[in-house]
């Protein structure tokens, strides 16, 4: 789960890292009164959970309350990548003499977190990383020892920062691990981290993206979820147990399993067709789950077709006939499907399913060869 | 023969109360698993199906009836507290088939098991199978039959699928061992390949990857450099978007970095067949075998 700047600024500041004073707006008149209150000019920065924000106009600068107010209307009237604008962040325009870049995030293959910094800051990471990847430092993080001083002194010197500044840096990032640690984040990054005129580290950015499966430890930052930034159809599809994600073809596929989903939509695009969905309907699912996914599928009008993969395990072909056989009754679909069941209790689902005429299949290869010929002659 | 356990395999199961733990300990035991403890803390001294005792703590059961390898079900808020139990309890092989471990408790984990010597499979995974001879997790054991392929994948039923294929041309398998599709596991494709390349059991093997980090790409590179035997690779997700999470936590593109092509690429480049289909891995195998 991705949190907003504003909202992770209010973290960091709690924990210790300098950020800019500021407030957040929802309307144009609240971004001019806290303009007023901080006196000075202030950045307007939309609060979207998308990147690439200032490149669409999302951030700019004020230098007076009115500017401030002007901006900010602007900017809530914009709709960026898709996401309207509902809020902005008004903050004190800093000083800046330096720009780099600090962030922590885990390493899949090292098995722990590695900390990033770069003399490069305020710039696409990913850019700098292809372009001039000597340009990143890296550390590892200990997962049980945790960052140590001398591994922060390590990444100042590689990125040659001043010696100055080591003593905040260190503190910096530091604080930045903690939290790191305490919200079980699978990213924390501050880009730029901006070095003023009057020698003070500042995180002006902030970003931070939250371990899905440690939020059961973090209800404070669930009630932060910004539902904008998601598919209304996949959040509904979680509640039951689904794991829904929809896509741009024309063939519904409903699967049990992550990597059998995966290669039943790869394999209708082997033989000339384009899924309309990812769905995962997990293991063991009931009858009522079923029919809740049938549902999902159908839900997109563009679905010409439904390809029900199912290999039975946990799950039991049953059940699953019996859940079709239920969304079928409620739906009415007139989209043809094709059936292929295997495993437990996969002849008892097949008897259920015979009186709803649905065309079947042994193997996987020929269920998806029916799937693309039915959608393509229901499409034309 | 077979690699990290066989039918003397003494198994513990940790949350055997629950419905699952306790749904799957009677599949063990029917396919012919050495279950011989549960462990439930607060259960101690009851017993499930009237002959495999229940203790408090992995300590206990491994004192009592010499248990080597743990089966975790225990639900994801538990389950890293429950595997390095399992480490301190003396077992010498961890199988965590729980899914939705929070991905930091993993990393210390690992770390962990991994300064003890204990060897760990999964998270988020179904499971070591040995047909013919024991099974510790979830993988059906009527969907494959004894022979000479060793199977390691990310994932579950897909493995499933390709196993099923392959017996459905008389080809059998020495061991299946899941990795899971959590971002941070235990053993992983080259640990698994090493012993498959010495097990003399094994003639070939087949992996089966999908989107999500470089662990294909890495496995490509040691089997180039180290593998004699035939390996056949299948990689899911060639449809999937960017910057999507397809149901397993790992199975993610990220940055541009992780898509099914360019693990498809490396695996070739490394002499691996790679199938275009699950069902095709059995048309490759066939024809290697």
């Amino acid at each position: 789960m991705k949190l907003h700047e504003y909202q992770t600024k209010q973290i960091f500041a709690d924990h210790g890292i300098p950020i800019p004073k500021g407030w957040v707006a929802e309307t144009p008149e609240e971004a001019e009164r806290i303009a007023r209150e901080l006196g000075g000019p202030v950045a307007v920065k939309a609060q979207v959970l998308v990147g690439g924000r200032g490149k669409a106009g999302g951030i700019k600068l004020a230098r007076t309350p009115e500017e401030a107010r002007q901006v900010a209307e602007a900017i809530l009237n914009m709709t960026i990548k898709g996401l309207p604008v509902r809020k902005v962040l008004v903050e004190e325009a800093a000083a800046i003499a330096q720009e780099i870049y600090l962030g922590i995030t885990n390493d899949r293959a090292a098995k722990r977190p590695v900390v990033m910094a770069s003399s490069e800051g305020g710039v696409d990471i990913e850019e700098v990383a292809r372009r001039s990847p000597e340009k990143i430092a890296r550390t590892h993080i200990h997962p049980l020892l945790g960052l140590q001083a001398y591994q922060i002194r390590g990444l100042a010197s590689d990125i040659d920062l001043p010696r100055e500044h080591w003593s905040k840096f260190i503190a910096f990032a530091r604080a930045l691990e903690a939290v790191y640690h305490k919200y079980d984040a699978t990213l924390v990054e501050i880009n730029p981290l901006v070095i003023t005129q009057e020698g003070d580290l500042l995180a002006l950015d902030a970003k931070m993206v939250v371990d899905d499966n440690a939020l059961f430890r973090h209800p404070e930052l669930e009630e932060m979820r910004d539902l904008d930034a998601e598919d209304p159809v996949e959040v509904e599809a979680r509640k039951y147990g689904l794991s829904y994600i929809k896509l741009e073809g024309n063939i519904g596929c409903m699967v049990n399993g992550a990597g059998l989903a995966m290669a039943t939509m790869d394999i209708i695009k082997l033989y000339g067709g384009e899924p309309a969905n990812f769905l995962d309907i997990g293991g063991g699912a009931s009858a009522e789950r079923v029919a809740h996914a049938m549902r999902f599928i159908l839900s997109d009008p563009k679905v010409k077709a439904v390809l029900i993969n199912i290999f039975g395990g946990i799950t039991r072909g049953d059940e699953v006939a019996r859940g079709i056989l239920q969304a079928l009754e409620e739906v009415k679909p007139n989209v043809p499907m094709v059936v292929r069941l295997v495993g437990t209790n996969a002849e008892e689902g097949m008897a259920l399913l015979q009186e709803a005429a649905m065309e079947t299949a042994t193997t996987l290869s020929e269920a998806a060869q029916k799937a693309v010929a039915l959608a393509g002659s229901s499409a034309s | 023969m077979s690699i990290l356990m066989n039918k003397d395999t003494r198994i513990l199961v940790q949350g055997i109360t629950g419905r699952e733990g306790r749904f799957h300990t009677q599949r063990m035991l029917e396919y012919g698993a050495q279950v011989v403890a549960g462990v439930t803390p607060g259960k101690g001294g009851q017993w499930v199906f009237e002959r495999i005792p229940v203790f408090d703590t992995v300590r206990d059961a491994v004192r009592a009836t010499g248990a080597e390898v743990s089966v975790i079900f225990v639900p994801a808020r538990f389950a890293a507290d429950a595997i390095l139990e399992a480490a301190d309890g003396g077992v010498r092989l961890v199988v965590a088939i729980t899914e939705g471990i929070p991905v930091q408790d993993m990393m210390r984990a690992v770390t962990y098991l991994d300064s003890k010597g204990v060897q760990l499979v999964g998270p988020n995974c179904p499971g070591v199978l040995v047909p013919g001879q024991t099974k510790a997790g979830i993988i059906p054991g009527n969907i494959t039959m004894p022979g000479p392929v060793g199977v390691v994948s990310r994932s579950g039923t897909l493995t499933y699928e390709v196993m099923y294929a392959m017996k459905n041309k008389g080809i059998g398998v020495s061991t299946t061992v899941g990795i899971g599709g959590d971002p941070v596991h235990g053993l992983g494709f080259i640990e698994v390949l090493k012993m498959f390349e010495e097990d003399p059991d094994t003639r070939a093997v087949v992996l089966i990857g999908e989107i999500g980090g470089t662990e294909e790409q890495q496995a490509a590179e040691f089997i180039a450099k180290h593998m004699s035997k035939p390996v056949v690779g299948y990689i899911a997700g060639r449809t999937a978007p960017p910057g999507k999470r397809m149901g397993h936590a790992g199975a993610i593109v990220e940055g541009g970095e992780g898509t099914a092509e360019e693990k498809i690429r490396a695996l070739e480049a490394a002499g691996v067949q790679v199938a275009r289909h699950p069902e095709e891995i059995a048309d490759i195998m066939a024809a290697l075998l």
